[in-house]
């Protein structure tokens, strides 16, 4: 009786064609190789320290240079400027290690979803499966990090709470663009690339000093770039600044999302089932 | 269980599979036979349902594999040529994993995980990682990871290219216990003695293309003779040809290979008596019952070599 239901239900998922308990499944894995070594915590841990470092340096270090900062009528702390930015970048670069490095890794030489693509599992539930691993990734990242940045004065508790939710649709939407980007690369030497254009983005997108201090040009092509609204949001979130222009950056990433992933499911469906 | 009539598969202008009839009966071990480039992973890739076909009819279980690939998926299993096992999960988790992939429970792939490991005999190794495992013992594995679902069909690409010789006896000798269970097996291989091992049944593939069918016996009795004589003379690898002009006549066909001269015959001392009344004095005489590779040299006009 009971195998008669399960496999009425497979059938019916197969006919629709999305099974949440296959994206678990493929979410699943990916806890399993956490619980059977160390390699991954080693990976896992030093992706948060890098955002925290950053913080405590330039945020703490050279905002004690600076002094305060008067940004759209509101004057904070230099570090209190730049951690909500910080927090933006923890969760974009913990969802993109995940989708980046590691996918890649498993489509071009684990040949891990050749053997996940034999069974019922099918591209677009890899693409979720991987997408949902990595933004719990990423917000883990940011959870802790909201955390450090509460303990040290640097927001209310009331805007880290608002802000999480947010941190969270950063993940995935540079986890998405993240697996599209994987499908696509060639070797190795393209990380380089990628690794140069996270860091200009990091660099660039209103985290060390407003936009608005740029000149006009540049201004336009920062606004153009996702992590300048994926910072934007976070600090807005973070600093109790509501505004009607959050609703445009969370449109925006939230497009990320569902280009990424569209992409990304096509392309492995391509790469792998030739 | 598996019906296709006039198979084909392009990758853009390479033709991998033309055109091929193939029928599976249930509780059949079926083989494909063929050297590498033969067309025979690509027509286990379009019978796993992981690759489209070009063009022809394909129905595996009855069902379509383009439309219903999810649910002819869920009752095959599928050892691949290369092992892909999850290098980050340890033995026992390869196969429970694998089993959340087809919606079973955790307690069920659990149950069945170790029933497996016990039945290739990885049980002391389940807490091992993949690694550091022999080559024998992964594919052991992968074949056990293949049989999580307890499935209707079981697709083995090559399962023992680059054993060693007993890692291959102790790997036929489950894959026969799992035909005696009554599971459908559809392997390739380019070994002979694998397929006469192995196979009910089986084809030749050569250029994408099936160049006979039969059962190993019946091929056999077809393409060759019941045994072959095996001659090396001293002087031999450039004058094989003018040994063979010699021996002609002599059983039903000489045939002169680079390194040794085929002697085609039913009865292979009769033939040999025949080689020494005309004089000859090879080196080393062999007589030995004919093989598939026989046939296959028959059939495609060459030696079996990658």
């Amino acid at each position: 009786m009971l195998t008669t239901l399960t496999a009425g239900r497979s059938a019916r998922a197969s006919r629709v064609g999305f099974s949440p308990a296959r994206v678990g499944a493929v979410v699943g894995r990916n806890v399993g190789a956490l619980r059977s070594g160390p390699s991954y915590w080693i990976v896992l841990v030093s992706g948060f320290f890098e955002p925290l470092l950053y913080l405590l340096s330039i945020g703490v270090g050279v905002g004690a240079l600076v002094g305060d900062l008067t940004v759209a009528g509101r004057t904070m702390s230099y570090a209190a400027f730049v951690a909500p930015a910080m927090l933006a970048v923890s969760a974009m670069s913990g969802a993109l290690a995940e989708t980046t490095f590691n996918v890649f890794f498993k489509i071009k030489y684990a040949k891990t979803y050749e053997a996940v693509l034999a069974t019922p599992v099918r591209p677009v539930e890899i693409a979720f499966g991987e997408l949902t691993w990595a933004t719990v990734r990423g917000s883990l990242y940011t959870a802790i990090f909201l955390g450090v940045m509460v303990a040290l004065g640097l927001a209310p508790v009331g805007g880290a709470l608002a802000a999480f939710p947010a941190t969270i649709l950063v993940g995935l939407a540079f986890g998405a663009v993240g697996l599209a980007i994987s499908t696509l690369m060639r070797g190795w030497q393209d990380f380089d690339l990628l690794s140069t254009g996270q860091f200009a983005l990091f660099l660039f997108s209103g985290t060390f000093s407003p936009v608005q201090d740029y000149p006009a040009w540049m201004e336009v092509l920062i606004q153009v770039t996702p992590l300048y609204h994926a910072v934007e949001l976070v600090r807005g979130l973070c600093l109790s600044a509501y505004g009607v222009g959050m609703v445009g950056h969370a449109a925006y990433l939230l497009a990320m999302v569902a280009g990424g992933l569209w992409l990304a499911a096509r392309r492995m469906e391509r790469l792998l089932c030739r | 269980m598996i019906f296709a009539r006039g198979l084909v598969k392009r990758f853009g202008d390479f033709t991998a599979v033309r055109g091929i009839d193939v029928e599976v009966a249930p509780g059949e071990a079926f083989g494909f036979l063929g050297p590498n480039g033969a067309g025979k992973s690509s027509t286990m890739r379009m019978i796993s349902c992981v690759s489209a076909p070009t063009s022809g009819e394909l129905r595996i279980l009855g069902m379509d594999p383009v439309r219903d690939g999810t649910r002819i998926r869920a009752r095959l299993g599928v050892c691949p040529q290369l092992d892909n096992l999850d290098p980050d999960l340890t033995v026992r988790e390869n196969l429970t994993t694998y089993a959340r992939y087809f919606g079973l429970s955790r307690a069920e792939g659990r149950r069945r995980a170790d029933e497996l490991l016990e039945f290739v005999q990885l049980t002391e190794r389940a807490g091992s990682m993949v690694e550091p495992l022999s080559g024998g013992m992964k594919r052991r594995l992968t074949i056990a990871r293949a049989m999580i679902n307890e499935p209707d069909i079981v697709l083995l690409d090559e399962p023992t290219t680059g054993l060693d010789p007993q890692a291959r006896h102790l790997l036929w000798e489950r894959l026969f216990r799992l035909k005696q269970r009554g599971t459908t097996l559809v392997l390739t291989t380019h070994y002979m003695d694998e397929a006469e091992q192995l196979c009910d049944r089986l084809v030749v593939m050569d250029g994408g293309k099936i160049v006979a069918e039969g059962s190993p016996r019946s091929l056999i009795e077809r393409y060759s003779t019941a045994e072959v004589v095996e001659l090396r003379f001293p002087d031999g690898l450039d004058l094989n040809a003018d040994y063979a002009a010699k021996l002609d006549g002599i059983g039903e066909r000489v045939d002169p290979l680079p390194d040794r001269v085929l002697l085609y015959a039913d009865d292979g001392d009769a033939a040999v008596a025949e080689v020494q009344r005309r004089g000859l004095s090879p080196s080393s005489v062999l007589v030995r019952r004919s093989t598939l590779e026989d046939v296959f040299l028959h059939l495609t006009g060459r030696t079996l070599v990658d």
